[in-house]
Formats: structure tokens, sequence, C-alpha cells
């Protein structure tokens, strides 16, 4: 039991915010509870602190729409938190989505599918901010927010408040693309709401601390990473992980048996490398 | 010799391929993803909530938070799922389901945090009015309205929250009998705010009297007609511009015209 939560205990917590917040918004809406109201792309804490999502109002103001003072304050107090404090802990501890890569990736490793599978789809992780700068062009001259008419994170978090439609079918699509077509495909490729808060949680506090003398080099903490490019120091240098691209999701933590990992605030000293 | 031999390719020629071909597949999605949008926006006939911008603003405005249809006490709005075949996430409703009951204190309104839902239009004073807002208009097809047929219905009549005035009845002389009368649903655009509480209680199999968006339901008179009668119509075509037209005909003067136009022939 101890040991369970030893290795598991970021990953339960994760589970524990990603479907309690869902659960809050749903329950403002079938009971009315006024905690957590609206969905993810905009939303009231306790009735008055309001929160907004920040790359949803970006397509906003690229499509021409005026932006109210209240989606403002709500966009900087998102903003605020994940560029100062979370980085892109978005990802691994509030997105719906996360929950279904991560169990195709879990499959994917357990039945080895990374040996199987021969021939790589030629698609680089670079492809979100591509498709970031893409979603605002078309939403400038579409006049609409791009991203937000096809994003399959809100179809699911504003389908689980308001009802699925055919929104399970996104679910579906992204858990096959993931499982049989690229490894960490939409989270770690495609998603440009990632690539977002990759750039804006690029200098946040919070971060992974890898310890090099402790490291024994058994390389379970890459295994596990959905953005293995961001551990490049493991058992080389004792540095902080420092690409925006770590979603702090802290499974490289929970796996190590070696205490060479740990989340820390960032070490400014070691920024200057 | 040299046939089978080729220069290593320069890291510049890899640079400026690579980037040609990010540009290349971008444009490529983009056009894609535009296609995709231009359908998925191109709608319809919605009914949005009190106080909602005009169609092609509330598409650039709305953040799709859903926090007025939590609001709406009475489930009638709802938002757009992917297979409605609606722009997706945003809210609407459908009155002959559940129509719109005009709360006074218009509680979808004040929470929308982006302002695709706008408080002042539905402000008289300083004050909410829910009378004042602009969802739709009813419109009735006369042909399937049993009103017109002679039978005595005015469901629509007395369901409507204007009562009196969104929708008065026009008395007529049934001829056909000789003795009894027609009593005739007429929706007065200017003060029906299209909450479709008559669409709801219409008693006809499909709705005689269904409600649009206002945009699609109403004409326009234009600058050339104005009531001569009225004052403040007077007033509407104070800043009109003529439009002068020239063509062969009236080159020298449009009166003229008809008089010497022999060499047309």
């Amino acid at each position: 039991m101890h040991k369970i939560w030893a290795n598991y205990r970021y990953l339960i917590l994760r589970r524990v915010t990603q479907i309690g917040i869902l659960f809050l918004y749903f329950s403002a809406n079938a009971w009315g509870w006024t905690i957590l109201q609206g969905n993810l792309s905009s939303s009231l804490l306790f009735g008055m602190i309001p929160m907004s999502d920040p790359y949803a109002t970006l397509q906003m103001l690229a499509a021409g729409a005026t932006i109210a003072v209240d989606l403002l304050i709500g966009v900087f107090m998102v903003t605020f938190f994940y560029m100062l404090i979370g980085g892109r802990s978005f990802c691994s501890w509030v997105c719906p989505i996360n929950m279904v890569t991560d169990t195709a990736n879990f499959i994917r490793r357990k039945l080895e599918f990374n040996r199987l599978q021969g021939v790589k789809f030629p698609i680089s992780r670079n492809t979100r901010y591509w498709i970031l700068a893409l979603s605002l062009v078309v939403s400038a001259f579409m006049g609409v927010a791009a991203f937000e008419l096809v994003s399959p994170i809100s179809m699911i978090h504003r389908g689980i408040v308001f009802g699925m439609g055919f929104g399970w079918s996104v679910v579906v699509i992204i858990f096959l693309f993931d499982l049989f077509v690229l490894k960490d495909g939409w989270c770690g490729h495609v998603c440009p709401l990632g690539g977002f808060y990759s750039l804006i949680g690029r200098f946040s506090l919070i971060r992974v601390l890898h310890n090099e003398e402790n490291c024994t080099l058994c390389m379970k903490c890459k295994i596990v990473c959905p953005e293995h490019q961001v551990l490049h120091m493991i058992g080389k240098e004792s540095l902080s992980v420092t690409s925006g691209e770590c979603t702090n999701c802290a499974r490289c933590i929970e796996v190590c048996d070696d205490d060479a990992l740990e989340f820390s605030i960032r070490k400014m000293a070691e920024n200057n490398k | 010799m040299s046939k089978g031999k080729k220069e290593p390719v320069s890291d510049r020629r890899k640079f400026i391929f690579n980037m040609a071909r990010g540009v290349g597949v971008a444009t490529l999605g983009g056009f894609i993803w535009s296609a995709y949008i231009d359908e998925a926006k191109a709608s319809q006939l919605l009914l949005r909530p009190p106080g909602a911008l005009k169609e092609e603003d509330f598409l650039k405005t709305c953040i799709k938070c859903g926090l007025c249809v939590e609001a709406c006490p009475f489930d009638t709005l709802l938002l757009a799922k992917p297979g409605d075949h609606k722009p997706l996430g945003m809210p609407y409703f459908t009155p002959r389901e559940v129509p719109c009951h005009m709360c006074p204190d218009i509680p979808c309104v004040p929470v929308c945090p982006s302002g695709a839902l706008d408080i002042q239009s539905v402000m008289t004073d300083d004050k909410l009015d829910i009378n004042i807002s602009e969802m739709g208009l009813a419109v009735i097809d006369k042909d399937s309205c049993i009103a017109f047929w002679g039978i005595q219905c005015d469901a629509c009549y007395r369901a409507c929250p204007l009562l009196g005035k969104a929708i008065t009845i026009e008395y007529d002389k049934n001829e056909r009998t000789g003795k009894h009368a027609y009593m005739k649903p007429i929706v007065h655009s200017d003060p029906c705010t299209g909450c479709g509480m008559c669409e709801h209680a219409c008693v006809t199999q499909k709705a005689a009297i269904q409600i649009f968006p206002r945009e699609v339901a109403m004409g326009k008179a234009g600058d050339y007609y104005i009531k001569g009668w009225d004052k403040n119509d007077d007033k509407r075509v104070k800043n009109a511009k003529a439009i002068k037209t020239r063509t062969d005909i009236s080159k020298k003067s449009a009166i003229d015209s008809l008089n010497d136009s022999g060499d047309l022939y």
C-alpha cells in the first residue's frame, strides 16, 4: 500500500483534480452548486472569481472581437498562475484529454507497441506551434475563434457539463491516434493549447529538479515522460527541467526509485547555462 | 564517373526546404480548416439568448462557457453539441420545445463574461428590461393557422407575455357562414421580442406561428418610401442622399428622355 502511494501519489492527485474539476462544473449545471461554474473556456470560482482561457481569448482577439473587462480579468488570473507558478500544469492536472492520452500511452507501454512499430509517423513536436500560429491566422480570416470550433478539449469538458452529442467520437479519434499512429501524438505534437501553455509556462517557478548524483541511469523517467526531450539532462547534470514543454505531471518523480528527481522552485542560477 | 556522385545537401538548402515545407503544409491545413469553419458557422435559423450581439459579432465574441445556460431557470437555453449542426458550444433555444419565459431579472445576461450577451441592449433607464430584447420575430403562416380558417383559437394571443401589444386580434367578417367572425392574430414586429411563447402554445401539429431571427424575418422599406403622414418616419430619411443615375436615355434630363429618344431606334 505504501509502495502504491509512493509510486502513484502524483498520478492519483492529478486524477483527483481532473475529475474533481469536471465534477464541480457538472454539479453547477445539474444541482446549482456555485463552487465552480461554467467550463474550462471560462468559469466563475465561488461565484465571484473569473477564470478564462487565455488561448481562446487570443483567438477571439484575432477574430476581431471586443474583449470585455470580465474576460480580461479572468484571462489575467489564469495566465499569471501558469506563467508564474504552474508552468504547463494545465495539461496534466486539469485537461480531461490527458486521461485519454495517458491511457493510450499506458497500453502502448504494456503491449510494447514502441518496439513493434517500424516506421515513425513523420511529424515534429514543433507542429503544435505551427498549428497555434495557424489558428490565429484562420481566426482572423474567418472572424471566429478557429480552434474553439474544432477543439476536442472543449468538446469533452463542455460535453460532460452540457451534453456530449457526438463528442465521444473525438475521444475515440484521439485515443486511436495516440495508440496506433503516434506515441504522445495529440498532447505532444498536435495540440495548440499545449503549445500555448508551453510558451506561457516556460518561466514558471515550479520545476522538476534532477539530482545527478543519485541517478542510476535506469531511464524509467524517460520511458514514462510524455515529453521525454525535456529530460535531456538525466544522468548528465544536476539541472532543473527548464523547458516549457514539461507538463509538471511528476510521473518521472514517482517512478524514480533513487530520489534523483523532485519538485523544486526553479534555481535561477542554473538558467544561465 | 561523376554521374552517381552527388554533393551533400547543404544546411542552407535543408533549412529553406524545411521552411517551405512548413509554410506549404500550413497553407494546406489552413485552407482545409477554413473550409470546415466556413461550413460550421454558416447557419441557419438560430435563436440566441436575450441581449445577444448581431450573429456575426456573437460568433466572434462568445467564449462558449455556458454560464448563461446554467443561469437559465427554465432550461430554455442549450449549448450546441457536436451533431446538432449548429456552431459548436454556443447557446441557442428552440421555442417549440422550451420558449424564453422572459424573466424580469434576465439571469442569463449579466453572467456573460465576454459581452456576447450585451447587458446594455436589455436596459432602459439603468434598469433591466426584458421587453426590449430582440431574440427573434414571430411569423404567422396564415394558411395553416386555424384562426384564419374561422375557427376560434387565440392560443398565441393569450400566451404572449406582451398581451395585446406584440400580437393583436383583428376582427373580420366570415363571408362563408355569413354570421361568424374571423379573429385573426397579427404580429407587430416592434414590440415582439421573439420569446416564442406563442410558438410553444400554438395548437396546430406543426406551429403555424414560428420564431425566426429578426434579420431573416424582417423586410426593409429602404429610403425610397416614407410615411409622409408620420413625422418620425420623415426623420428616418433626413440624411439620405439622392443617387443620380445617368444612362444614355437620361443624359440631359430624366424628364426629357422620352421626348428626344428618337435616335434609340
